[in-house]
């Protein structure tokens, strides 16, 4: 029983941190602009440096890690057939929701369609 | 979508599988960690299979923050989640692991998401610093009232 409390409780907190994680970042980075165009043109140190004081990039940097450590911890605890799985399934859903509130993404039929799919899939992998 | 956007995402795909795998072998070899020796999951990192693992996720964290600066979330996440496909294809051919039915019908279910995403747009607003988009918190203020 404290196993399965473990691994979920460690799963819900990677699905949760992540799905901050990932917004922040691609908020961060969408603020920052295309990677490679601005490598072409100011240099590579330019392109770190604007990420680097980007502070919802430091925010979204905060997320991963806690995710990470989550991941790290459940991993100790139940094999990654399992918690990658379910874990990605979970996190994908939620930040498709996460993308269209806070991202004003548009997330249409094809992308949610996709996103289901893909969830769906990892699932079944997990069996 | 030029080929070495392509490249980045199969970046993403590639380095996320091949680090979680890594962590998996050894997070096996540092065994099970309670809530009352929570600090010992700092040293995991020293063991030689995490920290390799480690090494392959900042290389997925840098083509992830690259592929994030030119499309959207809901993009990139269905875009490179061929990884978990990867990871299913690495069991059966490497580690000769058998593949069931319904892993199959995953594996499927995967690929066709990922087509189904990556021929629509991979951004569906103006990036550009004049129009960004409203600050997450202020979304969730928003929202409230």
């Amino acid at each position: 029983m404290t196993k399965e409390i473990y691994t979920w409780g460690a799963i819900s907190a990677i699905v949760i941190a992540s799905c901050a994680g990932d917004v922040l970042l691609s908020y961060a980075m969408k603020q920052v602009g295309d990677v490679g165009e601005l490598w072409r043109r100011k240099g590579l140190f330019a392109v770190m440096g604007r990420i680097l004081r980007n502070p919802w990039f430091i925010g979204g940097v905060l997320g991963m890690t806690i995710a990470f450590y989550s991941l790290l911890f459940a991993l100790s605890w139940e094999d990654v057939s399992l918690v990658g799985p379910a874990a990605a399934a979970l996190t994908f859903v939620a930040n498709a929701v996460a993308a269209k509130i806070f991202l004003h993404e548009k997330v249409d039929r094809r992308r949610w369609i996709a996103t289901l799919l893909v969830a769906g899939g990892v699932l079944l992998l997990a069996v | 979508m030029t080929s070495s956007k392509y490249l980045v995402l199969a970046g993403v795909t590639v380095c996320a599988a091949a680090g979680d795998s890594l962590l998996s072998r050894g997070m096996r070899e540092v065994g099970n960690i309670s809530f009352h020796h929570l600090p010992s999951i700092i040293l995991a990192i020293l063991n030689p299979w995490v920290a390799l693992g480690i090494i392959f996720l900042l290389g997925f964290f840098a083509s992830y923050m690259t592929a994030l600066s030119w499309a959207d979330l809901t993009y990139v996440l269905p875009a490179t989640s061929l990884g978990c496909v990867l990871l299913a294809l690495i069991a059966k051919f490497a580690l000769h692991e058998q593949i069931s039915v319904t892993r199959w019908l995953g594996i499927v279910l995967i690929s066709t998401g990922v087509g189904f995403v990556t021929r629509g747009p991979e951004l569906t607003h103006n990036s550009s610093r004049e129009k960004i988009p409203p600050r997450p918190t202020q979304a969730l203020a928003a929202r409230q009232k």
